[in-house]
Formats: structure tokens, C-alpha cells, sequence
């Protein structure tokens, strides 16, 4: 199982909660499992043609994610930002 | 006859609803509603009385519309919102969906939303999934009118669908990049229908597109009259025929025909009301001179009227975007106006004089007017 740390922009998906489980061998993957509990989640983190959208971040433990072919690791955390945009 | 009026508030940080008496007097508001989300638009289907849809994004997530089926008691987000196939030819994907159209009374549960980057979607089951429609997105042109390099300050926009209230398969389009483009089968073949209007920021000033057409309305009385406030002025045209006629160079000088929005009076084919604002030098986008007001016409655009009774006299330097002057149906008509300064005003006498309605709200993108009950 992977932990996924979610940021508030998306507890409404979450019923609050800023910490879930998921499964999956990529960013990818992660996030649709997510999506099949929490759907509509996905798509606001991520576009139709499967790019990381402009003013979130994905970090596969320390490592920022460019795209969500990357792979995570059983005991690997994913961290989900919303990054700046803007005032 | 006048009747409650509830007005539907889209603005850059949220959505409000203002709801007045039957004299349209006092207001009541509730809201914010989605305090933070980006509302570009907000919109009640006339047909059922009950269907709202908002096309929503925020700062930080991708864009989806919000819908309620219960007037507003309740809301959920669509099931599918508006997104291009996985794989569109172009690499697109939806930045945010920015005009929000019920379709003809004919078709009860069917919804057009027009999005940045320029693209056209259906929705056939009231606004909870959504199709592309590839007759335009698809179409050979589509990078020649929408290139995506082209647009607007927030992005390249389709921000408009008009439906012919008499015939379900004729639609008209308007853009930031194609000008306005035509369909009589509902958008399996498009064309644009540009003739006459002027595009001052191309090599021709007058080509087959490539225009910025602001805002298009059809004459509620007369829906073969288009009024249209482009970003090169305001021009009036009566179908069938396809040349547009400018009428903005009736406006006078020192003010000019820039502006966003055009509202056509609900019963007088003759009568419309604009918005001017600068366009001038660096394009300052503000009420021109500081002094804010609407202009009328009563004789289809050849002479203009200054309506400015109860706006400030000087230092007012908001302006109003693509959707956000409406009109009521009532005897007199109302007048409604959402300002980028976050100002709500109205006029309850065809716009002889304006009151405030609201201040201190955040950029405001978009305000209609429909009955407060159905």
C-alpha cells in the first residue's frame, strides 16, 4: 500500500481527510485507484492527455514526479501539492 | 409588469445569488457559494426552471462544472466535465470551460459549453457528461481559427454558443479567434461569418476570419438581427444577410466602440445598451475617462445615448466583462452589470438611472438575470 498525502485544495474529494492508502505501480495507477474511491479526483490533478496539470506537484518521496509514468515503489509515500498560482 | 428577479453571480473567487422583491427594490443575498472556486460562469436552465450549472476551476485544480437540480439547494459535480478524447490530434486539453449554454426548448437536457483552449462541447443528459463535438474540433480549420498562440489575456476562448430560438440546428459560435462561426446542423459543419468586420491587429483588416468577436446576441423579438460588440466595435446584422454593418462609428468620438458586451432590449428590435471602455494605446480596459456608463440606442445603431444617472462622475475606472451585463424581461426592462471592481449595479428604468446593488465582491465574471421563480 502506498500513502498519499493530499492537500487541502482536494479534501472536498477526501471527506477531509489529508492522509488516504492506495495502490498502483505509478503515479498513474495511484491515482486512478484513487479516483475509483474519490471520483472527479484525478482530473483536477491531472488533464485528459495525462499530463500533471500546471499548478499542482507530485513528489514520489523526494523525488518530483514529471509525469505520472513515474514509478512508486511498495512503502514509498506520494505527496500531492498544490503549488503557487497566483493571487 | 414587473416580477422577482434572481441574479446569478459568477466572479474570480466564488458565486453569489442576489435575489429582489417583485418591484426588484431590496435585495437579499446568499452566498459566497464555492468561496475561492473561479466561476466563469453561472447559469439557471430556463426550460425546467431548476437546473444551475457553473463552469469552475480554481487556481490550483483543473476545470469542472458544478450542477445542482434542485434551484441551488443542493450541488454536486458533473460526472464527466468537458475534456478532449486521450489523444486529440492537437495535444489539447481543457483549460476551463467559460460559457455555459442550455439548448433549445426543444431538447430539454441538452447543454453547449464553450472552453479554453477554443472548443465546443454537448451534453446530453443536463450537464452531467460531456461530449466533444468534433464537427468543430476536429475540423480541417480548427488550428487556422484557433491557433494556439492566439487569444486572450486568460487564454484563447470559444465564449459563446447562441442557438436560433426557431430552428435547434442553427447555432452561431463567437471567438477570440475565428470571429463568429455558423452552423445549420448543429454543428457538424461550420463557417465563419465575418464579412465587413474589422480585424485591426491582422496584415488585412477584413478577413474571412480571425476576428475577436466579444459578444454576439440575437434580438429576442427579432432573431435574425445579431448585434455583435467585437473587439473592433459594434456592429449590427439582419439575416439572411452576411454582411455586418458597423454601427459603432455612430458612438461618439472620445468615448469609441470598444467594449465587452451588448444587451438587446427584450421586446424592441430597435434598442440595445452597450459598455464602452478604453481601447485605446496600451488597451487600459476601464470605463473611458474614468467616468462609467452605459450607451443606448433606439433606432437599430444609428445614434447613441449616454445613460451615466447615478454612476460615479469621475474616478471610476471599473469596466464589465463578456458576461456580465444582462437584461430582465420585465416592464420596463432591468439592467444588470457585474464590474471588475466587484460592484453589482442596476438600472430599473431601461437604464435612466443605476443603483448599487452590491460592493466589495471580487472581480465579478458573469451576471444573468431570470425570474426569481420559474
Amino acid at each position: 500500500m502506498i500513502a498519499v498525502s493530499i492537500p487541502s485544495q482536494l479534501i472536498a474529494y477526501t471527506d477531509g481527510a489529508t492522509r488516504v492508502m492506495a495502490e498502483g505501480a505509478t503515479v498513474a495507477a495511484v491515482l486512478d485507484d484513487l479516483d475509483l474511491r474519490f471520483p472527479g479526483l484525478k482530473f483536477r490533478v491531472v488533464d485528459e492527455q495525462d499530463r500533471i496539470r500546471r499548478h499542482m506537484r507530485i513528489f514520489v518521496g523526494p523525488d518530483e514526479a514529471r509525469t505520472v509514468a513515474a514509478p512508486v515503489g511498495g512503502g514509498d509515500q506520494v505527496l500531492i501539492f498544490g503549488a503557487l498560482s497566483g493571487g | 409588469m414587473t416580477h422577482a428577479i434572481q441574479l446569478l453571480v459568477g466572479s474570480r473567487k466564488g458565486a453569489w445569488i442576489y435575489r429582489s422583491d417583485t418591484a426588484r427594490r431590496s435585495w437579499s443575498v446568499e452566498g459566497p457559494l464555492f468561496l475561492g472556486q473561479i466561476i466563469n460562469h453561472f447559469v439557471r436552465d430556463p426550460r425546467d426552471g431548476r437546473t444551475m450549472l457553473m463552469a469552475a476551476s480554481t487556481g490550483h485544480l483543473g476545470p469542472t462544472i458544478l450542477r445542482s437540480t434542485d434551484g441551488g439547494a443542493t450541488w454536486a459535480e458533473a460526472t464527466r466535465p468537458p475534456a478532449f478524447p486521450k489523444g486529440d490530434p492537437h495535444g489539447r486539453s481543457v483549460n476551463h470551460s467559460f460559457w455555459l449554454e442550455p439548448g433549445h426548448a426543444s431538447e430539454p437536457d441538452v447543454w453547449w459549453a464553450g472552453v479554453s483552449p477554443p472548443a465546443l462541447f454537448r451534453s446530453g443528459d443536463g450537464g452531467d457528461t460531456w461530449e466533444s463535438v468534433e464537427g468543430l474540433n476536429l475540423h480541417p480549420r480548427a488550428m487556422d481559427w484557433f491557433p494556439p498562440e492566439g487569444g486572450t489575456p486568460d487564454g484563447a476562448i470559444l465564449n459563446q454558443v447562441v442557438i436560433d430560438p426557431r430552428d435547434a440546428r442553427h447555432m452561431y459560435l463567437a471567438t477570440c479567434s475565428a470571429g463568429v462561426l455558423e452552423t445549420h446542423d448543429q454543428g457538424a459543419t461550420w463557417r465563419p461569418l465575418n464579412q465587413n468586420v474589422r480585424c485591426d491587429f491582422l496584415p488585412d483588416p477584413y478577413p474571412e476570419f480571425g476576428q475577436d468577436s466579444h459578444y454576439i446576441a440575437l434580438a429576442p423579438s427579432d432573431p435574425d438581427r445579431i448585434w455583435q460588440q467585437n473587439h473592433c466595435g459594434i456592429y449590427r446584422l439582419d439575416r439572411p444577410a452576411e454582411r455586418w454593418e458597423r454601427i459603432g462609428e455612430a458612438m461618439p468620438a472620445d468615448i469609441g466602440d470598444i467594449g465587452f458586451t451588448v444587451v438587446p432590449h427584450p421586446r424592441d428590435r430597435d434598442t440595445a445598451w452597450v459598455w464602452p471602455m478604453d481601447g485605446t494605446e496600451v488597451w487600459p480596459r476601464v470605463s473611458p475617462g474614468g467616468r462609467p456608463a452605459a450607451y443606448r440606442t433606439r433606432d437599430g445603431g444609428a445614434t447613441w445615448e449616454r445613460q451615466d444617472r447615478g454612476f460615479p462622475a469621475e474616478q471610476g475606472w471599473f469596466t464589465v466583462k463578456r458576461q456580465a451585463f444582462c437584461g430582465d424581461a420585465c416592464a420596463p426592462a432591468g439592467l444588470y452589470i457585474g464590474t471588475t471592481g466587484g460592484e453589482i449595479w442596476m438600472s430599473d428604468d431601461e437604464g435612466g438611472t443605476w443603483r448599487q446593488v452590491a460592493a466589495h465582491l471580487p472581480e465579478i465574471y458573469s451576471v444573468v438575470a431570470v425570474p426569481l421563480r420559474p
